[in-house]
């Protein structure tokens, strides 16, 4: 992709023996907001490592702004913002200077681009003078975007934004990324919350470095190739003990407050199929129905065979 | 799962149970009882006081005022005992990185004063059961997280304790892994232990037995999830969390 802001060809790093990201090919279009969606493991921070010019791929060539990012890693370092996983400010150094710190050494004032921050920043504007070490989760999180965002960058670079934070922070957060898309700032953001995948325009699951599909997040829930039900009783532990036992059924697994359940005959009809057998079990208020799939089922379906099975049996984990 | 009815069968009793710091009330008069068996969520906002709740019903800090009795001792005069019958695990520490399985497993276990001999014989079944029978002898660092996690739960429950404390024990954790680690959640509450929970993923407050909602140092909801969202008004527990939730005026200190 030519006019694209981002661009992955055949990266691949290892550590040791680990191979952290595995001939990964991504490409991000200008002003997109792309997610990584995998659990810690995956490589999202290896990815985000490469991109920011910190760590050498082994192999393969990364772009950003059409810079590359091992010949041209200086003019890639001015042009984007990068929040990574583990807070990285100066604790001992104020809100204030902090933020000040980091447009002086971009070359600009806080005032110049004051318009891009001022949303996020009049929030936490009420402790401009506490050290950043003293601050909560939420307004550390608050602040690093700041500092991010302050040099006007093309490219946003955000590493797990929301991980440890609560459900009400976490709405918040992605209300101010939707406002900075809009300010056309191309951003890649990485997190293991499946459901935060929904709020992004394009999504790559990636487990165990590889990709497991790259696509809208709801083409991928369209692409999921089963019916799937949803079943419940009055005791959904021993439902699932006795659905685990079911040779119809090909996978079943706790999913809130249903099990989610799909049959290796794609024919079948799944909600009398299911409905009798755990009637025949003697469970009592059972409820079968058909409903979409979410993203973490695609995820769970996308995942490896063998983690698959796991599932299914809930045998050990056996060395790889 | 079906927790009884009957008072010999709480293990934890909390009647407004206050924990002030200067003039700020970290938790304001909570009051709730947790039965034996039972798998009980405790959920909540950063800084809505679950952590200081926490530390008082495991022994390790003071209450201000109130009273509370944890596998049937005393959270004032009583915290050794309390420390010996509870087990405790959570996302930032469980094990030590650089012990291996096995080591790890003689530790806790010994500190716990379960018998040498009864260590050797169980360690090495509990190995095989979570099947790090390859990994027996490499250092707990190298694992992926998804098995420590797993393990780190066996090691907290090997002196079989009335009670579990587990802080967000799947944060960052796969689908597929966190699915088993309730698994093995649901096989210890069988087994008669209660299971006293954080999470941040609220699909995970639909597998408690009951769920309790903190905001801003109070108990803003306790029941069921399938009630919870009856009285709250929503399809899941998200909705009711944010329902609650964002009512908080305070944030994490």
């Amino acid at each position: 992709m030519a006019n694209a802001a981002i661009v992955l060809t055949n990266i691949s790093k290892s550590y040791d023996k680990v191979k952290a990201v595995d001939d990964i090919s991504i490409a991000i279009k200008p002003g997109e907001l792309f997610g990584l969606i995998g659990p810690d493991g995956a490589g999202k921070t290896t990815i985000f490592r490469i991109l920011t010019t910190l760590l050498l791929p082994d192999t393969g060539i990364a772009n950003v702004s059409g810079n590359d990012v091992v010949k041209n890693y200086k003019e890639i370092r001015k042009s984007i913002g990068y929040m990574p996983g583990r807070f990285s400010l100066y604790q001992d150094l104020t809100v204030h200077e902090n933020l000040t710190f980091f447009a002086t050494l971009f070359g600009t004032t806080i005032e110049e681009n004051y318009n891009l921050i001022k949303d996020i920043y009049e929030q936490i504007k009420p402790f401009s003078n506490r050290r950043a070490g003293k601050l909560s989760g939420g307004m550390k999180q608050k602040l690093a975007l700041c500092c991010a965002l302050i040099h006007k960058p093309n490219v946003l670079f955000l590493d797990e934004p929301t991980t440890g934070v609560d459900v009400v922070s976490r709405r918040e957060f992605w209300e101010m990324l939707k406002r900075l898309k809009q300010q056309g700032i191309t951003i890649l953001v990485s997190t293991p919350y499946m459901d935060e995948a929904m709020l992004c325009e394009r999504i790559a699951l990636i487990q165990k470095g590889k990709i497991l599909g790259i696509d809208t997040p709801q083409n991928i829930i369209n692409s999921f190739p089963a019916k799937l039900y949803a079943a419940k009783a009055d005791n959904i532990y021993n439902l699932l003990k006795d659905l685990r036992r079911f040779n119809e059924i090909e996978t079943r697994y706790p999913f809130g407050e249903w099990l989610h359940v799909t049959l290796k005959d794609a024919n079948a009809d799944g909600e009398r199929v299911i409905y009798n057998y755990a009637k025949e079990q003697g469970h009592k208020n059972i409820e079968v129905k058909i409903i979409k799939p979410s993203i973490e089922d695609s995820f769970i379906r996308l995942s490896n065979p063998i983690t698959l099975q796991r599932l299914e049996t809930n045998e050990p984990v056996k060395q790889q | 799962m079906n927790p009884l009815n009957n008072n010999k069968d709480v293990v934890i009793h909390s009647k407004d149970l206050t924990k002030k710091f200067g003039d700020f009330y970290a938790v304001d008069h909570i009051s709730f009882e947790v039965k034996k068996g039972e798998i009980f969520g405790f959920l909540g906002a950063n800084g809505a006081g679950k952590t200081t709740a926490m530390r008082m019903l495991c022994g390790l800090s003071f209450p201000t005022s109130g009273e509370a009795t944890v596998a049937g001792f005393n959270v004032y005069n009583q915290q050794e005992k309390i420390k010996q019958n509870i087990g405790y695990m959570s996302q930032k520490f469980s094990l030590y990185e650089n012990l291996t399985p096995s080591e790890n497993i003689t530790f806790f276990a010994g500190v716990y004063g379960v018998p040498r001999k009864e260590i050797k014989e169980r360690s090495k079944l509990l190995i095989e059961k979570i099947g790090l029978q390859n990994e027996a002898n490499t250092l707990v660092a190298s694992l992926p997280l998804g098995w420590k996690q797993k393990l780190a739960f066996s090691v907290a429950i090997f002196h079989n304790p009335k009670i579990v404390f587990l802080d967000e024990p799947t944060g960052g954790v796969d689908p597929v892994t966190r699915r088993q680690f309730w698994d093995m959640i649901y096989e210890a509450a069988a087994s008669g232990i209660t299971i006293f929970v954080t999470t941040h993923y609220m699909d995970e407050a639909e597998y408690c037995d009951r769920v309790t909602i903190m905001v801003d140092g109070k108990i803003e909801g306790l029941d069921s999830p399938a009630n919870l969202k009856l009285q709250f008004g929503g399809d899941n527990m998200d909705e009711v969390f944010y329902r609650l939730a964002r009512k908080a005026e305070r944030v994490e200190s």
